[in-house]
Parts: structure tokens; C-alpha cells; sequence
């Protein structure tokens, strides 16, 4: 049984030290997509997170029984059938954020983290820890969409999970906000902003030449 | 692990019996969770009635749409209210139920919708509450095609059935950043207070190139940038459900008064 120490680093060591998106560079297009809003950003980091850490848990779990010519679609299966019962659970529970997000929950099933993680770590780890590493490459992805979400809906429409925090000059407040960060390409801006802060504060994060 | 698992029976076995368990889950889920997503879904077309008269103010969206909002069911042929229960009335149901709608011919069909139900509800909005009887704005159901997907909208006109007071798009699946712009309020706004039909009770409105809209033309709007096929179901829909085989003749009974009879 692997200890406490190893399975605290499964979980917060995808947050900075080997960030899915910042590291790995997985996972970028839901990300571009998603983040324009906080809550936006949040559901969708939640729903991934679980993805993740039940389909490595449940592909850890008969990993031993998959034959290795179908594995991929055995993995895929699982996955899918995850991401329609989460879209579901969001349909009828948080409505207005599931209509938002429309196809991008459905798209968790081709996120790179998900497969990833799948086919790296749960094909030759146990459950437990597979579950565990899930959660943590969710986390590392939750963590770095809000870090976006924040910068873009603070600064793109002056509000933070809807509350006005800049009052927007069309309100008779001060502040002009930014257009070009409710479109996709500002996420791609921030994001590669946040990977050279992260390389600047970890140099072992730097790629080689 | 061992050579037996990559036998053709072992793959299959492996490959059908978690299709089956996955199947259990995926179809429980929807099953378990249909009436809460049904419950939502009516609250949410009952919010976006209310987004379209521009009533809404943050309360409890059941109690003021309950408050506020009156249904009623229209012929389209004749244009008279029909004597039934609205809340059993499927509308989007009985679009394609041929018994109870018609198949519209290619000359007729602008809005490329197909076919068409005879009777559609009309949503009666008052600003002071229902016992008042002081109508304040009426909400007409419309869709059509755009570029990828048929675009549902709510149209909410002055009680005179001729300006328009609202339009709130709630369902497309237009491209994000171009055509889903018809859900902007900037875009939307631009609608309030044109005039549907012109003095011969023809369809009017006039959806054109951006930029070269008149603002003070009573029929003009610009038309989306880089969205113009979306710009142009958005027209189709306004030429339809302004036109005789829509609306045309409940609003013509609207404009003659016959809100003020009941």
C-alpha cells in the first residue's frame, strides 16, 4: 500500500509541479472555451475532475481483464458513459450553466486529460490511486481555468461569478471593458502567460535544448 | 496479463458485458433524472417569456410568470383563441404530429420550417398582475432555419400587435461568436420599437446589411457581421410569422380590439 506522502504528491503535484494544461499542454481546447465566466469555468473543472478520477478508477479496476486490442475503445466506453450521466446530473441539476457550456460537457469525452491519464497511469496502477491521480490532474485543470476564468470575466465584463466588482462605464461606473478577452484567443494569451510565470518560478519546468 | 486475455471470446466477453453495465448506467440516469430536466426546461421557457416582455425583476420566476403571464391557444388559420387547456397543449410536440398540423408547400414556407401546427400558443403578458386585465404586452412563439439549426425565439409585441417590445432567442445551435449573436441583448435591442407589419398589414421588417440600417426607419435593423445566413433565418422567421400562414391573422383581430372583448 502506497503511503500518505506518496498519495498526497498524486494529488497536488499535477497543481503546479506537473500542471496537465501548463506542463503537459493537454487540454486546451475546452479550456479556451469555458472560461469567459467564473461559474462557467468552475462547473466545468468540477465535471472534469470527476470524470477523470471514476473512469481511472473503474479502467484501474478491470485493467487486468482488458485485452490490449481493444483497450482503447474499452477506455473510451467508460469514459463516454461517464460524461452522459455528469451531463445529465447537470441538465437537472444546474440548468443554467449546463445550457452555457451546451456541447463542451459532452466534449469532456475527448479531452486529452481524461485519455491521457487513462492510458499513462490506470492501465498499471490500483484503484485507489488511480482515483487519486484523477483527481488531481482535474485539479491541476480546475485550478488553471480559474486562473483564466478570473482574469477574463474581471477584467472582460467587470464581474466575478456574475457580482459586479469593476462597474462597467455602459452602467455609469469607471471601468472599460476589455472586449478582446471574452474572445477565445485571450485565453491563449493567458495561458501562455501563466506557463512562462510558472517556468520563471520552477526553471525545472523548462524544456531542454 | 496473461496470454488469455487477448483471446477473440475473452475480448468479446470483456467488450459486451461493459457495454451492458454502461448502458444500465448512461440509460438510469436519463430515465431517473427526466422529470427534474422536464420541471427546468419549463422554467426556463417561462423565464425567457418573461426576458422577452422585459419583465423580468428577479423574483421567483413560477410565481411571476404565474402572476403576470397569461396563456392562451390561437388558430393560426382563423386567427380566433381556441377553447382549450394550454398547460396540456404540446406545441413543439404537435408541430410534427400531422393531425394537427399542416405541411407547408416551398412558396409558403420562408422560414424553411417545414410544417406547422394549427394551433400555437399566444402568452398574454400584464405588468400589474393578471386581475387587472390591462394587457401590456403579447409573446408569440417563432422559429426557423438558420445556418446549422431551426433558431426558437420569443417575439414580444405591444398590446397595438404591430411594435415590438422584445425578442429573445432561447434555443439555437448557431455559431458561437457569429450567429449565436442573435442571443447579444446589444443585437436584440435594436428590434424594440420597430413596427412588424407596415400600413397594409404586410410583413415589414427589414434585416440588412450591417452599418446600413436607418435608425430612424420604423422597419430597418442591421443585420449581424459574418453571420449573415443566420441575419437571414432571422428574416425568413419575421416574413413567416408576420405573414398569413403565421400570426398575420390573430393580429389582425388584435388590431381591430379583439383583446378588448376578453
Amino acid at each position: 500500500m502506497a503511503s500518505a506522502k506518496e498519495m498526497k504528491s498524486l494529488v497536488f503535484g499535477p497543481v503546479f509541479a506537473n500542471n496537465p494544461i501548463a506542463l503537459q499542454v493537454l487540454g486546451i481546447c475546452s479550456a479556451l472555451a469555458v472560461t469567459t465566466k467564473l461559474d462557467k469555468a468552475l462547473v466545468m473543472g468540477i465535471a472534469l475532475m470527476l470524470v477523470t478520477a471514476f473512469s481511472s478508477m473503474f479502467i484501474s479496476m478491470i485493467r487486468n481483464h482488458i485485452p490490449s486490442s481493444v483497450r482503447i475503445i474499452v477506455q473510451m466506453t467508460i469514459i463516454a458513459s461517464l460524461v452522459i450521466v455528469v451531463d445529465q446530473i447537470l441538465k437537472a441539476y444546474a440548468y443554467n450553466v449546463a445550457k452555457e457550456l451546451s456541447v463542451f460537457v459532452g466534449l469532456i469525452i475527448t479531452n486529452c486529460i481524461v485519455m491521457g491519464r487513462a492510458e499513462a497511469y490506470a492501465m498499471k496502477s490500483p484503484p485507489l490511486m488511480s482515483f487519486l491521480d484523477g483527481i488531481g490532474n482535474g485539479l491541476g485543470y480546475t485550478v488553471l481555468l480559474v486562473i483564466v476564468a478570473v482574469v477574463r470575466e474581471l477584467f472582460g465584463s467587470g464581474t466575478l461569478l456574475g457580482v459586479e466588482i469593476l462597474p462597467l462605464v455602459s452602467a455609469g461606473g469607471w471601468y472599460v471593458p476589455n472586449g478582446l478577452l471574452l474572445m477565445p484567443p485571450s485565453a491563449f494569451f493567458i495561458i501562455g502567460l501563466l506557463i512562462w510565470a510558472l517556468r520563471t518560478w520552477r526553471p525545472e519546468q523548462q524544456e531542454q535544448h | 496479463m496473461s496470454n488469455n486475455n487477448e483471446s477473440i471470446g475473452k475480448t468479446f466477453f470483456v467488450v459486451i458485458g461493459l457495454c451492458l453495465i454502461c448502458a444500465i448506467f448512461v440509460a438510469g440516469s436519463a430515465v431517473g433524472l427526466r422529470p427534474k430536466q422536464t420541471e427546468n426546461k419549463l422554467l426556463d421557457a417561462q423565464k425567457n417569456i418573461l426576458v422577452a416582455t422585459g419583465m423580468l425583476n428577479g423574483e421567483d420566476i413560477k410565481a411571476q410568470f404565474e402572476k403576470h403571464v397569461q396563456v392562451r391557444l390561437v388558430n393560426l388559420d382563423t386567427g380566433d383563441f381556441v377553447d382549450q387547456d394550454p398547460l396540456t397543449y404540446d406545441y413543439r410536440k404537435m408541430m410534427k404530429d400531422p393531425a394537427g398540423s399542416i405541411t407547408l408547400d416551398e412558396k409558403d414556407d420562408t422560414a424553411k420550417i417545414k410544417t406547422r401546427a394549427n394551433i400555437a400558443p399566444v402568452y398574454m403578458a400584464y405588468a400589474d398582475g393578471i386581475e387587472t386585465k390591462q394587457i401590456t404586452a403579447i409573446v408569440l412563439p417563432v422559429h426557423g432555419y438558420g445556418l446549422w439549426s431551426t433558431m426558437h425565439g420569443f417575439l414580444a409585441l405591444d398590446k397595438d400587435g404591430n411594435t415590438i417590445k422584445g425578442l429573445n432567442y432561447y434555443e439555437h445551435g448557431e455559431t458561437p461568436g457569429l450567429g449565436a449573436e442573435i442571443q447579444n441583448p446589444k443585437w436584440v435591442a435594436q428590434f424594440v420599437g420597430k413596427k412588424l407589419a407596415d400600413e397594409n398589414g404586410q410583413p415589414a421588417i427589414k434585416i440588412l446589411k450591417p452599418g446600413n440600417a436607418d435608425p430612424a426607419s420604423a422597419y430597418q435593423v442591421d443585420g449581424l457581421s459574418g453571420a449573415t445566413i443566420t441575419s437571414n433565418g432571422v428574416q425568413n422567421t419575421f416574413v413567416f410569422w408576420s405573414g398569413a400562414k403565421g400570426f398575420a391573422p390573430f393580429l389582425a383581430k388584435v388590431r381591430q380590439g379583439a383583446l378588448n372583448n376578453g
